[in-house]
């Protein structure tokens, strides 16, 4: 019954997916790409949960990786992404004349 | 399922709220930054109440985090804007590495697998693992490591078919005993089959398809993480997956379509190594170039009253974003209206160029999309083609013998003067002559990007 109810999840948000981002205007679409990478370092929950203090040491081995590289996703994915959308301009803001 | 439990999973239904908060706020760049920190909460939100459960490793996590976390913010205050493509393939595959993990730590903790779960298991780690040596090979390629030319050998399709059949049967058996060690054994064969096929399915794919192959990784480190969610019983990284991997295909299918080619042509056929001996036999258009020089340039921008920049790869090599604007600043002082019109599928990723004009201080509102441009392209005086080549060759529209045809292009050609600024008369990515040099309105102007827009700035400097 479970994986009936997760599938359920999994379609719906496939299809919200699909309705948001045909919303995004071109003009955004490397920045969507960097926030949807830092959205995809979600894993890192899964690897936070599963680094428990009875893990078998190979489990923690894993665990600490996924937790490395899911963490560089998310704060890389998010600080790079705010970075980029800070140069975008209207015209009567920021510097120009 | 406990109290604890209960309140994670709620403040997990928060989390998934302020995603999709964060993404429809993307849809303008007006609210865009303000999304992404909406975006970043919920992320923030579902680490902490994680944090909370009782029973967890802190050291390793602390650890991990400490290290991921610098590395990170390392990248992303470090990064170039012109290297974005890179970064995004990068952090690509950082997400399909750490699918990857996950799925392993959670058989090699509970081996016994329903069936179900050994089927998910698998896509999990193959999806995760194609995608993190995928992303590395687009790269390599991105930051010219390695090269960008498609490569393409004899039998490669029937050695990727194989590839993937044994994918396919090791599956099978691992999910038929995967308590085993025979199991095992097969979930690592698993895992390294998946790591070579990322590399032998992406290293056909030429410099000029990587907007698509980029967009294709992104969907797949999405629906790697939303594989790992079924694996562990986790409703975020499901939810957070799947709305990864549905943006990730509908930036694919944008791509696909603005090349005119489907995902199958881009994914198999390496484009550029099959094209290029056709199109030199039939010797191309044939005519006479006018070249022109910085002063000649000056004198067309000066006196136009529109001016369209159509900025390509070649901008963002020349890091010429800066002096676009500077001389976009100048004409606008000139009372010259000016807007960059840009191609769904310039540069190396979908809106690469939007970045780096947005970086160079242009105004997001005179970015232009082609279908914009292209109706009021006949009342256009100048178009300023910089480093474009197949995105404004007329070709498309009326050589049905062109590899490119049918491909949608900004019609530069049918502005009242064309300036082409070009490093020499080497055809471009698809190795194709583009008639659009020989046509009576354009004037080839060369040099390199950058130092021939810096000559015209002077220029403009110097009479005033």
């Amino acid at each position: 019954m479970e994986a009936v109810y997760l599938t359920f999840v999994f379609v719906l948000a496939i299809f919200l997916g699909f309705e948001l981002i045909s919303k995004v205007p071109s003009t955004l679409h490397t920045p969507l790409m960097s926030a949807s990478n830092a959205i995809s370092g979600i894993t890192l929950i899964g690897a936070l949960a599963s680094l428990k203090t009875d893990s078998p040491g190979f489990t923690a081995f894993l665990g600490t990786l996924a937790v490395t590289f899911a963490t560089i996703n998310v704060v890389g994915g998010y600080a790079v992404t705010n970075r980029m959308l800070e140069m975008f301009k209207k015209k009567d803001q920021g510097d120009s004349k | 399922m406990n109290l604890g439990a209960l309140g994670i999973n709620f403040a997990y239904v928060g989390s998934a709220a302020l995603f999709i908060f964060g993404l429809k706020m993307l849809s303008s760049p007006a609210t865009a930054r303000k999304g992404n920190l909406f975006s970043a909460l919920g992320m923030l939100l579902a680490i902490v109440v994680t944090l909370l459960a009782s029973g967890l490793d802190y050291k390793w996590i602390i650890f991990g985090i400490a290290i991921g976390g610098s590395i990170g913010l390392f990248a992303a205050y470090k990064v170039e804007m012109t290297s974005m493509p890179e970064m995004v393939a990068l952090f690509n595959g950082f997400g399909g590495i750490s699918s990857v993990l996950l799925a392993w730590g959670e058989y090699h903790q509970n081996p016994e697998m329903s069936p179900f779960l050994g089927a998910i298991a698998f896509l999990s780690a193959f999806i995760g693992g194609v995608t993190f040596t995928g992303s590395m090979v687009a790269f390599g390629k991105l930051s010219g490591k390695i090269s960008q030319q498609a490569v393409v050998f004899k039998g490669q399709h029937l050695i990727n078919g194989a590839i993937l059949a044994g994918a396919i049967g090791s599956a099978a058996i691992f999910c038929a005993v995967p308590g085993s060690w025979v199991g095992y054994l097969f979930f690592v064969l698993i895992v390294l089959i998946a790591l070579g096929f990322g590399v032998t399915s992406v290293i056909p794919i030429g410099g000029a398809d990587m907007p698509v192959v980029i967009s294709l990784l992104n969907s797949y480190s999405g629906l790697a993480a939303c594989a790992a969610g079924f694996v562990i019983s986790n409703n975020i990284l499901i939810v957070a997956g799947a709305l990864v991997g549905a943006s990730g295909i509908i930036l694919t299918k944008i791509m696909c379509k603005a090349m005119n080619r489907s995902l199958a042509n881009v994914l198999f056929s390496g484009f550029g190594t099959t094209t290029a001996g056709a199109a030199a036999g039939d010797g191309g258009p044939q005519g006479e170039i006018r070249p022109a020089s910085a002063e000649d340039v000056y004198y067309i921008l000066e006196a136009a009253d529109s001016v369209a920049f159509v900025p390509g790869y070649g901008l963002a090599v020349a890091q010429a974003q800066h002096v676009v604007r500077e001389l976009g600043d100048l004409l606008e002082e000139n009372d010259t209206e000016v807007f960059y019109a840009i191609h769904p599928v310039a540069g190396r990723m979908p809106g690469h160029m939007n970045v780096l004009l947005a970086e160079a201080n242009v105004p997001y509102d005179q970015l232009v999309e082609m279908d914009d441009i292209n109706p009021r392209m006949d009342s256009i005086d100048v178009c300023v083609v910089i480093g474009a080549n197949d995105v404004v060759n007329p070709a498309a529209l009326d050589d049905e013998n062109s590899p490119i045809y049918g491909m949608p292009i900004i019609e530069t050609h049918r502005a009242k003067t064309v300036i082409v600024l070009k490093r020499s008369m080497n055809p471009g990515f698809a190795g194709i002559q583009n008639a659009l040099f020989f046509a009576d309105n354009a004037r080839m102007y060369f040099g390199d990007a950058k130092e021939s827009i810096q000559a015209l700035v002077a220029e403009f400097k110097s009479s005033d």
